[in-house]
């Protein structure tokens, strides 16, 4: 049976982020800023910010533009892509608007696709992210792909990118990754102070605040408001700690995640591309920038990788560090990556870790919530 | 003291009423358009029996996609839950695989010592549920329990397409030429086997199985899908009842 989630009175919710990010945007660009429209955790940001540039995550997360979309695209196909390419195509997203280019990469076979159509409306430079880490010279070539990306946006931004700006830019980005980090460790806590239907939302908003500085003091200020929030709260009766994992929740937050909560969960990690996953490793701020960032980004746990043996290792830590009681395990429609590494997850959690695995596979479409909701339970029930 | 489980399905509404110290007692009624109205049509009947709801003599588990709807129930649990303890309970095996055919969903469900360790259900699709016999039952102007008797007599049909729609446009074109019902019975039968069947097989294991809800007592699906399976299926008496005893014995443990 469910009950209200707790929220602050002071929470601020993604669709509230979302527009409030416009009118914030809107002004940047009155003021001569240049923005850049990103998709992916992939994307070494601090490109653009050495250029002087902004970005804006462009990630699609709702059932808009979609009907759009598959004028073009097949129906079955990932909804993350899909609405994201319908909201540019059908002109629906201010920040795609704003956009002076977009900086993309090969990442999955949909959004690498998409891009190619996308040319048709925006500058899109992709970078060409090699399919593994393992092969010979994969480094070597993402670092060269990362030094041809920066004399694109330099051309395409009018502002030429230096060793000094990107190692500043680098030396910013860590600062902010490193209280991203903090506040996800927040939920190391046990009970845990604060609903993860309220902390990825922050995270999810970020992409919507243009300075770095803005986001870190947000980060730390409700870091603090958190465990100011710990130390009132009393002991409650024990939830299971969930960790959630696979494709990006931004798009089936309440449908999933909340949903988990008002059941009696505690969703306390995650290990998608919006967690820890993409920012638990600094970039080194000595030596070549250019091969720090590569060196970086290439380690990135995605299933686009293959093999991605790094995100098994990754699972393992968070399940002792979050102690974790059970994994869902979130797969967007067509989405043959994470869905094909499910079957290692899945073995990995259940015969080496002994935990509870929920597989969830959806869109964001409302259809299915009901069974969403049968299965959550259960699972839940399992844990009791 | 009565300890009652009440499974309200897509297309039956179940209850089993557990009397301390005694076997479970059972009944079914369609579910219906209205759970509401089903859920009220079982109080009256509880009430026939002098089993009145809402008293401390009383304690109250709803359970299956109509759990919301019972006004009067102390505690609701999902049908995956309910059919591990009523499938474990029937069966008298606490370590096997259940599966469950219903009217919207098939589930396959893990038990350990008793206890749900994984469950696995069908996608949005009807393909592989009681829908699907049903709906092919109709079309060959019989009823699910017609289907199985007409198809133990026939040679399966192919009927490839795993969209109820499309699979009922295969049936009609087997009609169309003429083919016999016998083997148009066996050919959805088969198609319904070969569905959960797969299902099974994605979700692993290799121990016996159990076979719970609708189908349970009909021991032609159970060889049809156990040959798919090269695994042991076992139907059980009162099989459809499993949700039902399940959260009527759930509530006795929760007292």
């Amino acid at each position: 049976m469910t009950s209200e989630l707790k929220l602050p009175a002071n929470f601020e919710d993604y669709t509230d982020a979302k527009k409030n990010g416009f009118l914030r945007v809107m002004k940047l660009k009155e003021e001569g800023k240049k923005v850049v429209g990103t998709f992916c955790s992939y994307t070494p940001s601090e490109l653009v910010m050495a250029a002087d540039g902004v970005c804006v995550g462009l990630c699609g997360s709702s059932e808009d533009g979609i009907a759009f979309a598959e004028k073009t695209l097949p129906k079955n196909m990932c909804p993350l892509i899909k609405c994201s390419y319908g909201l540019a195509a059908s002109d629906a997203c201010p920040y795609f608007y704003f956009s002076d280019m977009i900086l993309a990469e090969t990442t999955c076979d949909g959004k690498k696709k998409m891009f190619e159509l996308m040319k048709k409306l925006k500058p899109v430079h992709v970078m060409q992210l090699p399919p593994g880490r393992e092969g010979t010279g994969a480094l070597d070539f993402w670092e060269q792909e990362i030094r041809r990306a920066a004399l694109a946006i330099g051309e395409q931004l009018g502002k030429e990118i230096t060793e000094e700006a990107l190692h500043r830019a680098i030396v910013q980005k860590n600062r902010e990754r490193r209280a991203m980090v903090e506040l996800y460790e927040v939920g190391r806590m046990e009970p845990c102070p604060v609903s993860g239907y309220e902390i990825s939302t922050i995270m999810d908003s970020l992409q919507f605040m243009f300075t770095s500085e803005e986001k870190i003091k947000l980060l730390e200020e409700k870091r603090n408001e958190f465990l100011a929030r710990a130390a009132e709260d009393g002991k409650g009766r024990r939830k299971p700690r969930i960790m959630i994992t696979g494709c990006p929740t931004i798009g089936v937050r309440d449908k999933i995640i909340k949903q988990a909560e008002l059941l009696g969960a505690s969703v306390v990690a995650f290990d998608s591309c919006s967690g820890p996953r993409a920012q638990k490793e600094a970039v080194s701020e000595s030596g070549d920038p250019y091969l720090a960032l590569a060196k970086k980004y290439l380690n990135i746990n995605c299933a686009v990788m293959s093999p991605n043996p790094g995100r098994l290792d990754a699972l393992d830590e968070m399940i002792a560090d979050y102690r974790i009681d059970g994994v869902i395990e979130v797969v967007l429609q067509a989405c043959h990556t994470f869905a094909i590494e499910a079957a290692e997850v899945k073995r990995f959690i259940t015969k080496e870790k002994k935990l509870p695995y929920l597989y969830l596979e959806t869109d964001y479409s409302q259809a299915d919530s009901g069974q969403i909701d049968t299965r959550l339970s259960a699972f839940l029930e399992m844990m009791q | 003291m009565y300890f009652i489980g009440i499974d309200i399905g897509s297309t039956a509404a179940k209850t089993a009423v557990i009397k301390e110290g005694q076997e479970p007692r059972c009944f079914v009624l369609p579910t219906g358009w209205s759970s509401r109205e089903t859920a009220e049509t079982i109080r009256r009947r509880l009430a026939e029996e002098e089993i009145p709801v809402e008293t401390e003599e009383t304690k109250v588990l709803a359970t299956g996609y109509g759990r919301i709807s019972v006004p009067y129930a102390d505690r609701c649990i999902t049908e995956i839950t309910c059919h591990g303890r009523g499938g474990a309970y029937l069966s008298g095996s606490g370590d096997c695989t259940i599966i469950d055919v219903g009217g919207q969903d098939t589930k396959v469900i893990t038990l350990e010592d008793g206890v749900v360790t994984d469950f696995l259900m069908n996608d949005k699709c009807s393909a592989g549920t009681g829908k699907f016999l049903e709906i092919m039952a109709n079309r060959l102007g019989s009823h699910i329990s017609g289907l199985f008797e007409l198809a133990e007599g026939g040679k399966p049909l192919a009927i490839s397409a795993m969209c109820t729609v499309f699979a009922e446009s295969e049936v009609i074109s087997h009609i169309g030429s003429g083919a016999p019902r016998e083997d148009i019975a066996a050919g959805v039968v088969d198609s319904v086997a070969a569905k959960v069947a797969q299902l099974c097989m994605r979700h692993g294991g290799d121990g016996p199985c159990v076979l719970t809800g609708g189908l349970s007592e009909q021991a032609y699906f159970a060889d049809t899908l156990s040959g798919k399976l090269g695994r042991p299926v076992r139907g059980l008496k009162d099989g459809k009842y499993a949700g039902a005893i399940g959260a009527a014995l759930l509530c006795m443990d929760m007292r």
